[in-house]
């Protein structure tokens, strides 16, 4: 008798996850041994103009740890069938899938079928007047365009699935698509069915941040606590074929995933809960369900859908200047103070049309805000260690290091006993976001090596 | 003595709910979850879209949400305006925001004895 449960198993929630997060997913979907797929979700807003910057550089515009990922799995999983997507592909997909085919070949693995997704760049090879008018409203007047990627949904990655494809690779697509795809193609699903595509992105959702749903970003010792995070399991989800999903992790592996877990995570980054907009169905979580039926299993039922959205949301990103950062230490007695007075006096020093912005770490930071005011407002928790840090930002490169040269400075222009100096200066991507008809979006996928 | 402030005292709403802080852009959302079915009623009196406001007032906030989840015991709050422009222009250390879900649970909370008998048991549960 065939399984009746589809497993996804996700090997990276964010670019800088761990390299090594998928090993124990795989041995667990092997050992399970019914259909399964594993995704990676390693694309951030801006992470796509970085790496199209890379490329035009001339360095790899794909995701840079792509080898370290899959080095480890990509044997297992061809030789269980377990199919791989990931956004990995960021500015360039084509590339990835050629490092995936070297990469197979050096392990000794057999060629595997790699499909690449298309389409969400949306300044390559267009000369649509409109689109490129719509996506300079996505910048401040007189900004070079770096990128533009439409967030597309999951039907190409499906298609590309059913085609026979053992990995896909995407640039930039909806996080939750990575498992609605493969969960679609799988388990046949249609995707006008917007309750069933309602629970795939609802698994996606839960899927794709990695351990967020399996106790990490979660731990708060004594009220919450979380045991193995330095082992933590990175999350399986298994869909039935009526929609229903369990929630669960490798044994033997660190973290947790119980109800708490589970609805920190049905809410991350939802704006209204009745309306979550993907490419692929418009997510109702207002009747979701969250139940304990074992340990680190949790059920979850009840995702409502309604209709796709008529456009698709684009990112845009422009370069965004240069930011500065320089720090200095005081601790022991009068160390606030100091501090505080070291803050003035760079103050005084640097060029005022630069935005600026200091914190007093170990007494008033993230709270913060960048005008100053809460710094300013109240009176400020005492503390006996206080690293000063002064923040800068403009458009010319030189303004801000001559502005974060003064806090070196600090060490004998500045107040007595100040330690510890660090400074940086790197360039920045800004981001815009417009919404895009469908009309002017084409995906596509194809396999490689095919013409 | 004033018999209702004998009965009542304040308590930190960390100590009732934990929860999540999100980002998309210069918008801010931060789930907050009941630790028992019974803290859902509370939250829903007094964790109000003003008191949140408040909390937030030095990052002038423009628009807040509340959405009530009361089959997860959650509600949702969607603060806009509040990430300096978000984390591509923020100059905070977090410029995503991610420890915010911390600043809304510092929001000081009145309980009466019952329910700080149910926080003390929680603790037992939790250790």
């Amino acid at each position: 008798m065939a399984d009746p449960v589809f497993r996804i198993g996700c090997g990276a929630g964010f670019g800088g996850d761990r390299l090594d997060a998928a090993v124990p997913v795989v041995d667990a979907l092997a050992e399970a041994g019914g259909p399964a797929c594993l995704m990676f979700e390693t694309l951030a807003e801006r992470t796509l103009a970085l790496a199209q910057l890379e490329r035009a550089a001339g360095r790899i515009g794909y995701d840079a740890h792509l080898e370290g990922r899959l080095s480890p799995v990509l044997k297992r999983c061809l030789d269980h069938r377990i199919a791989i997507v990931g956004n990995f592909g960021a500015a360039d997909p084509e590339g990835a899938a050629e490092a995936i085919a070297d990469l197979a070949k050096r392990l000794g693995c057999r060629a595997p079928k790699i499909a690449i997704v298309g389409g969400d760049d949306l300044l390559s090879g267009s000369n649509d007047a409109d689109l490129a008018a719509l996506l300079a409203t996505g910048v401040p007047a007189g900004e070079r365009v770096i990128s533009a990627n439409a967030y597309l949904g999951a039907r190409e990655i499906a298609a590309a699935l059913t085609g026979g494809a053992d990995v896909v690779v995407t640039g930039r697509v909806a996080d939750p698509a990575l498992a609605v795809g493969p969960i679609v193609a799988h388990l046949g699903w249609d995707f006008d069915d917007c309750d069933l595509i309602a629970a795939a992105t609802m698994a996606g959702h839960l899927l794709e941040c990695g351990a967020q749903v399996t106790g990490g970003y979660f731990c708060d010792p004594g009220f919450k606590d979380v045991d193995g995070l330095e082992a933590i399991g990175f999350p399986i989800c298994e869909v039935s074929a009526d929609g229903s999903l369990v929630v669960t992790k490798p044994r033997s592996s660190g973290g947790c995933v119980s109800e708490r877990t589970v609805k920190e995570q049905l809410l991350y980054e939802i704006h209204d809960p009745a309306a979550y907009l993907t490419p692929d169905v418009v997510l109702d979580l207002t009747a979701v369900e969250v139940r304990e039926i074992g340990r680190d299993r949790v059920r979850v039922s009840g995702a409502g859908g309604k209709p796709r959205p008529e456009t698709l949301k684009a990112t845009v990103c422009y370069e965004g200047g240069f930011v500065g950062e320089g720090e200095i230490s005081y601790a022991g007695p009068n160390a606030l103070a100091r501090a505080r007075a070291a803050m003035e006096t760079v103050k005084r020093r640097v060029d005022k049309d630069l935005k600026f912005r200091a914190d007093l770490i170990g007494s008033t930071s993230l709270f913060a805000d960048d005008s100053g005011l809460l710094l300013s407002a109240r009176e400020l928790p005492e503390s006996r260690d206080v690293r000063l840090r002064i923040a800068v930002a403009a458009k010319d490169r030189r303004a801000v290091e001559a502005a974060i040269y003064e806090v070196g400075a600090l060490y004998t222009c500045g107040p007595a006993g100040g330690g510890g100096v660090r400074t940086s200066v790197r360039s920045r991507v800004s981001t815009g976001s417009v919404l895009v008809p469908r009309a002017s979006v084409t995906p596509s996928y194809r396999f490689h090596g095919d013409a | 003595m004033d018999t209702v402030s004998a009965s009542t005292r304040s308590v930190a709403l960390h100590e009732l709910a934990h929860g999540r802080a999100g980002d998309k852009g210069d918008r801010l959302n931060v789930a907050v979850i009941a630790y028992r079915p019974e803290f859902y009623p509370l939250l829903v009196s007094a964790v109000t879209v003003e008191r949140v406001r408040d909390l937030f007032a030095e990052r002038r906030p423009g628009e807040i949400a509340r959405y009530e989840l009361p089959r997860l015991g959650a509600l949702n709050f969607v603060i806009d305006g509040v990430l300096d422009g978000g984390v591509n222009a923020s100059l905070n250390l977090d410029g995503h925001g991610k420890s915010l879900s911390f600043r809304l649970l510092e929001m000081e909370i009145a309980v009466d004895e019952e329910t700080i008998a149910k926080i003390g048991y929680l603790r037992e549960e939790n250790q």
